[in-house]
């Protein structure tokens, strides 16, 4: 009889049982106990896809776009989803070469194997729309949509800055940027990113392991919509600001105009300049690198950077110091005697002895120098010291030395002397002779033509201003900024204005150091100045405002190392802007092609 | 003889019952896993549902033709069947499609057809039929080598269409065996064997040799019978040591690369995530996602965008465990165990011994299919390429489970009826 082993079936059953168990518990552990494979698996399947807002857009004063938006495509590559495809044809296509392919793959497989990265930014439409054809082509690559700057008009660049991909600073500085976003580097794109800018929306979709769209995440629960950035409405004119800059082609230097009631700025021209579409796209690199290596920096914003002694365009500010101070009156007279004049000596021919009038009409040293004497030796003050203190305070009521902190970037401050400089640097031994380049705004007195412009604005004003800015509303063309709503008042009471501003016209007449400048049928107050420049050249400089009632424009023009004085190449063209603005077209074709023919570089 | 009865008398209906569960709960994982929403029939044939559905139909009449034929067709014709069948096997290794590295395939008039899944049945059969013969006794090393021989022949033959997954399975037979008699030292040896290969890959041959020095010694000096039998002890302390030294050696050259590869994986010697680690990783991911209770009907998001390999077929246990939870796989888990204890029920009341032996042959092959696949996609077996029994998709599968199952079922219907 063959032996029975029935019992062995209960020795099968506890392996069936034994194996059973132990899986129920692993599934335990892995489904309830552990928490790591719900996450992997979000990851896995849940990508976060960035839907860019457009940037805003940015208008002149009367509405025209000075900036607005192109769609471009980035293309985008999954290094490990690539398989073996024809890299001639993909190299051809995109007009790369095998190298730059190598280059961009090893970049991104470097950055991540399995995550999307840049390959190739911002392709312009027709490129995308002919790439999308064959894009089926070449797993591991995808398009995605992106905002790039566009501008109407080749003008203002410097005002309105440009738009670059983020660096290590600007993330670390802000939570809101990723990698490959892009940033205000420079101008108002800068200064009003965050308006700019709008903010990014998220969707969460659904992916294959092909990285395949599969549809939303949750019906979309998480997903946020993109704020599409906010306008901004500047005070810029873009006639006049591209007629400035035309006017200044072949030139170096600088035009601000600004509207006094206001402060707005009309027109902010730093030249030589350049077309701000240079600094977008797939040749910024290139070209930012080759405008930073130009001898004559077009990147330097000449209006707002560069520091100049005021030149005669200063002897106002005397005027108005001395007439507030009652060191002088209107009616004061001082002689002049010409070249052999002590301590200034004048290179005008006119009569003597003069009042403040035909002082500031013939731009006379001595009268200033008289009048800058009187003023620091006031007897109303103890001595020099505290003399030269009030006119410190009275110089820096007009805004010179100063910054206006509102969107204007990278001002310089320039400089007002102050009591305690000239102390240590005649161990306080000085007086009005010691410090009397003062008297006709040259030595250590530095100003930025926005300053001058603003000066000039105040003085239209008589006696107040809104400090210059650029943007005037944002979002809305009613929503107003609330910039420069403070009033600043002067240290100089508005009776003391007529007399120079009548002074100030005359220089516009015949007979007046600036004639040039002068329109047929509007009064035009300005005044010149010759900026001497150890350098080389003289600068010539030149500030005028219009109409001479209720004015509507401030202007300030320097040419650099023009080599002649105020009246000669900044008058006419102050001039012509003046003329622009009021009338939108230049009747006097010859002056205007003076000052287009002139090419003022030095070589 | 008794009046002929209508072919569902005395069949053991919660077998029938539990299979029909289990293909049913198939089918709708495989939808579920490679749901497509522009085809959302279940029976679109252009889908792999559809498919399925379709082999299901068959393999019901499959079920029903097995269960008319005459029972003295599979005991008569058990070697022919198995000769038969080995046939096929030969006739794939020569004219058999390779599909994924495997000639496994062999076309019949545009479909295709895989005979290792057949040989299953057929060696049981053979089996079967050879241990319940009268004078077979597993203690003669003729009757354990004639044995042996009869899964050998199908083993190697699915070896050499290099098909591992399939061959492995006969290893399921040894349960077989040691119910028929066979010594339980070859369970035990196969056990220690296996924790031997397992720790020798896993912290080196030198850690292991330690602790059989430490372990001989001990048994040395506590028990007086190791004393006794020195010979014995330190024989088996010589072949210990010969095999953790063969283990390495055969780790390093006998195994392909991918084999390798895989073992290192599931002993956590390699974390390669994005190689070898891949589908188990995301087998794990998918299942651990599931969390308690599920994400739901048609909501896994990892099986379905196939981030897990082959989610309709070898891992269809992730759908399972993604979109049932916890309590979804293990109730599948425990609804399989009470088929497999059902099944060595039936075979423990079966009157004749080939009865008994197929039985218990059913229920081993299943339990190994089981064991194997859950194990693998579960992070606890090592990724070995074979279907979950009624539930991957697949027909070869499907209908070779039920020609499996069913000519059991059809034997137990007869089991009063034999005297």
């Amino acid at each position: 009889m063959k032996p029975n082993f029935t019992k062995r079936k209960y020795v099968i059953i506890s392996i069936f049982l034994v194996i059973g168990l132990v899986y129920i518990a692993r599934l335990f552990y892995v489904q309830v106990y552990e928490d790591k494979y719900i996450l992997s698996a979000q990851n896995n399947v849940v990508r976060k896809q960035i839907i860019y807002p457009s940037r805003g857009l940015i208008f002149d004063r009367k509405g025209s776009v000075l900036v607005a938006n192109d769609v471009v495509y980035d293309l985008m590559i999954i290094p490990n989803q690539l398989k073996s495809i024809d890299t001639n044809r993909f190299c051809n296509l995109l007009s790369i070469s095998k190298e730059d392919f190598v280059e961009y793959y090893t970049k991104a497989r470097k950055y991540s194997p399995y995550k999307a990265s840049l390959f190739l930014g911002q392709l312009p439409k027709n490129e995308f729309a002919y790439l999308q054809e064959v894009l089926y082509d070449f797993p591991g690559f995808y398009v995605q949509k992106r905002t790039l700057r566009r501008y109407p008009f080749p003008v203002a660049a410097l005002n309105l800055g440009d738009v670059g991909k983020v660096n290590r600073r600007d993330l670390e500085r802000d939570q809101y940027y990723s990698l490959a976003d892009y940033i205000g580097k420079s101008g108002l794109e800068k200064h009003y990113e965050k308006e700019l800018r709008g903010s990014k929306g998220a969707e969460y979709v659904m992916v294959d392991v092909f990285n395949r769209v599969k549809g939303s995440y949750k019906d979309g629960r998480f997903d946020t919509l993109a704020v599409q950035g906010k306008n901004l409405y500047t005070s810029l004119d873009l006639e006049l600001q591209a007629y400035g800059e035309k006017l200044m082609h072949n030139k170096i230097g600088s035009i601000v105009a600004i509207e006094p009631s206001s402060g707005e700025i009309l027109s902010l021209i730093s030249s030589p300049t350049f077309d701000p579409a240079l600094l977008v796209g797939r040749k910024r690199g290139e070209n930012f690198y080759k405008l930073v290596k130009d001898s004559l920096k077009p990147l330097y914003n000449r209006a707002l950077m560069a520091t100049y002694p005021p030149g005669s365009t200063f002897k106002l500010i005397n005027a108005l110091v001395g007439l507030q101070e009652k060191a002088i009156t209107t009616e004061s007279k001082f002689s002049c005697n010409g070249p052999i004049s002590t301590p200034i000596k004048c290179s005008h021919n006119h009569i003597t002895p003069l009042s403040l009038v035909n002082g500031i009409q013939e731009s006379c040293n001595p009268y200033f120098w008289e009048t800058f004497k009187s003023i620091l030796s006031n007897p109303k003050y103890k001595n020099t010291r505290e003399s030269y203190v009030s006119w410190y305070n009275i110089v820096k009521s007009f805004g010179l030395g100063e910054k206006y902190n509102t969107d204007l970037m990278y001002e310089s401050r320039g400089n007002i002397p102050t009591a305690e400089y000239f102390d240590k640097l005649y161990r306080g031994r000085w007086n009005s002779l010691t410090v009397r380049s003062l008297a006709i705004g040259q030595g250590e007195i530095l100003t930025t033509l926005i300053q001058l412009a603003n000066m000039t604005a105040t003085i239209a004003n008589r006696g107040f201003y809104y400090s210059p800015h650029l943007v005037r509303a944002i979002d809305k063309p009613e929503n107003l900024t609330q910039l420069a709503m403070e009033k600043n008042q002067v240290l100089v009471d508005k009776r003391h204005f007529e007399k120079l501003i009548e002074g100030m016209e005359k220089v516009t007449q015949i007979g007046g150091t600036a004639h040039r400048a002068a329109l047929d049928s509007i009064p035009v107050c300005g005044k010149t100045g010759t900026v001497q420049n150890p350098h080389g050249k003289d600068h010539s400089v030149f500030i005028a405002f219009a109409p001479k009632e209720n004015p509507k424009i401030a202007i300030a023009v320097v040419v650099e190392n023009a080599g002649d004085y105020g009246g000669t190449w900044a008058a006419p063209i102050a001039s012509l802007m003046m003329e622009k603005y009021f009338y939108g077209e230049i009747k006097r074709k010859n002056k205007e092609k003076r000052i287009l023919e002139a090419d003022l570089i030095p070589r | 003889m008794r009046q002929r009865k209508s072919i569902y008398h005395n069949i053991d209906w919660w077998l029938v019952i539990m299979y029909l569960l289990l293909v049913f709960m198939g089918l709708f994982s495989i939808y579920s896993a490679v749901y497509n929403p522009e085809h959302p029939s279940l029976f679109d044939r252009s889908q792999r549902y559809g498919s399925q559905f379709v082999w299901i139909l068959t393999a019901l009449v499959i079920a029903l033709v097995i269960l008319m034929i005459d029972m003295k067709f599979f005991t008569s014709f058990s070697y022919l069947i198995y000769g038969a069948s080995m046939l096929l096997l030969v006739i794939v290794l020569l004219f058999g499609k390779e599909i994924a590295g495997s000639k496994s395939w062999i076309d019949i008039g545009g479909f295709s057809l895989q005979p290792a899944e057949f040989a299953k049945f057929a060696t049981n059969l053979a089996l079967a039929r050879y241990l319940s013969g009268l004078h077979i006794n597993l203690k003669k090393p003729k009757n354990v080598i004639i044995a042996a021989t009869l899964l050998i022949i199908p083993l190697g033959l699915i070896l050499l269409q290099n098909d591992t997954g399939s061959a492995i399975v006969y290893v399921a037979f040894i349960l077989v065996l040691y119910r028929e008699g066979f010594s339980g030292n070859f369970l035990i040896l196969g056990f220690v064997i296996a924790v031997l290969f397992v720790f020798t890959l896993m912290v080196g041959k030198y850690l292991v040799l330690g602790i059989i020095v430490a372990i001989t010694v001990v048994l040395f000096i506590i028990t007086q019978k190791a004393r006794k039998n020195l010979f014995t002890l330190f024989g088996m302390f010589a072949i210990i040591v010969a095999f953790v030294f063969s283990v390495d050696y055969a780790f390093e050259n006998v195994l392909q690369t991918h084999q390798k590869t895989r073992i290192e994986v599931l002993l956590g010697k390699k974390t390669d995530i994005y190689g070898a680690g891949y589908n188990v990783n995301q087998s794990l991911i998918a299942i651990g996602s599931g969390g308690f209770s599920g994400k739901g009907f048609l909501q896994g998001t990892q099986t379905k965008y196939k981030f897990v390999p082959e989610q309709s077929t070898d891992f269809i246990f992730c759908t399972i465990g993604e979109e049932w939870g916890f309590i979804g796989s293990t109730l599948v888990i425990i609804l399989f165990m009470i088929f497999l204890i059902r099944l060595l029920f039936v075979a423990e009341r079966q009157r004749s011994a080939f009865s008994r032996i197929y039985g218990y042959g059913v229920a081993s092959i299943l339990f190994f299919h089981l064991a194997v696949n859950i194990g693998m996609t579960i992070g606890l077996a090592p990724v070995i390429g074979i279907p979950l029994p009624f539930f991957s998709y697949g027909g070869s599968s499907l209908w070779a489970f039920t020609v499996l199952l069913f000519i059991f079922i059809k034997m137990d219907s007869y089991r009063l009826e034999l005297l």
